[in-house]
């Protein structure tokens, strides 16, 4: 029997091989990189106003797609902390910083590794370094998260 | 039509997938920064599993068009900058920070409860905040 570990990996790589094929319908068919915080992105401030129902529609899956999905994953729980400032300052801290450096974990992560970007390879590197950083600080010294 | 009809299908993929491999669970995304404490690679699948049909993907753009039409986009030039290195490592704090990040904040509203809902605001404003912090950063400290 498997334990629950081997199992959460397999539901990882079947997971994580329908979110490459979303990647891959969004530049294949409309000829746009699938990255999350450039999508919103664009629609909050604007900057990528002329494209908005493209953005909404696919902010819409996003949303929407879960929704049918909940009996077949064992965990609905998203164990989000009750720490409102944690919260608002990690919200704060990935709206600035994916802004600022143009991506995020779909863009710069799955669509730039794939296909060997300098910049995309770089951003994940500082990425989970800075998010393993957090973890010691607050988990391990502080014991907030 | 058909180039909505498209966004809304990748759309679905994308927050389908975020919610079938465990990427909305923050203790997943956190237990994978973790390192030093309960390690949990469950991330390296999922992002193993996503670069595989984009890197297939990515062998059919040369010489084509997107099926809708227009032209697919151009690439930045590989250069590593100020925006870059600073964004990603704020984005990272705050990732590390809520087990959090875009792609997933959106695709758990439905049922990651008031939490979410929070942080997708707080992100949303950081989003709106950011040409301004920018103006600001690029008199600090200049680009180049």
């Amino acid at each position: 029997m498997m334990n629950s570990i081997t199992v959460d990996w397999i539901w990882g790589l079947i997971g994580g091989l329908l979110i490459g094929t979303g990647g891959a319908v969004y530049l294949l068919a409309n000829g746009r990189i699938m990255g999350a915080s450039g999508i919103l992105g664009g629609l909050v401030d604007r900057s990528g106003w002329h494209s908005w129902k493209e953005r909404t529609a696919f902010l819409l899956g996003v949303f929407l797609l879960p929704i049918p999905l909940y009996p077949l994953y064992r965990a609905v729980d998203t164990h989000i902390t009750d720490n409102w400032a944690v919260i608002i300052a990690a919200g704060l801290l990935v709206g600035i910083g994916t802004r600022l450096a143009n991506g995020c974990t779909s863009g710069h992560g799955v669509c730039g590794i794939s296909r060997f970007s300098l910049r995309g390879m770089v951003s994940t590197v500082f990425y989970i370094m800075a998010g393993g950083v957090a973890v010691v600080i607050f988990r391990h010294l502080l014991g907030i998260v | 039509m058909q180039r909505l009809i498209f966004a809304f299908i990748a759309g679905g993929l994308f927050g389908a997938g975020l919610f079938i491999s465990g990427m909305t669970d923050t203790t997943k995304v956190q237990g994978w920064l973790d390192v030093f404490g309960n390690w949990d690679p469950t991330l390296a699948f999922v992002m193993g599993g996503a670069i595989i049909p984009m890197a297939i993907a990515w062998r059919f753009v040369p010489g084509r068009k997107p099926i809708v039409g227009g032209e697919f986009p151009s690439l930045p030039k590989p250069e590593i900058r100020r925006d870059l290195v600073l964004g990603s490592t704020l984005f990272g704090f705050g990732w590390g920070l809520a087990g959090l990040c875009p792609g997933p904040s959106i695709a758990s509203l439905s049922y990651g409860g008031i939490g979410h809902w929070v942080f997708v605001a707080a992100m949303i404003a950081g989003m709106i905040l950011t040409p301004y912090l920018r103006v600001r950063l690029d008199r600090a400290v200049p680009a180049e």
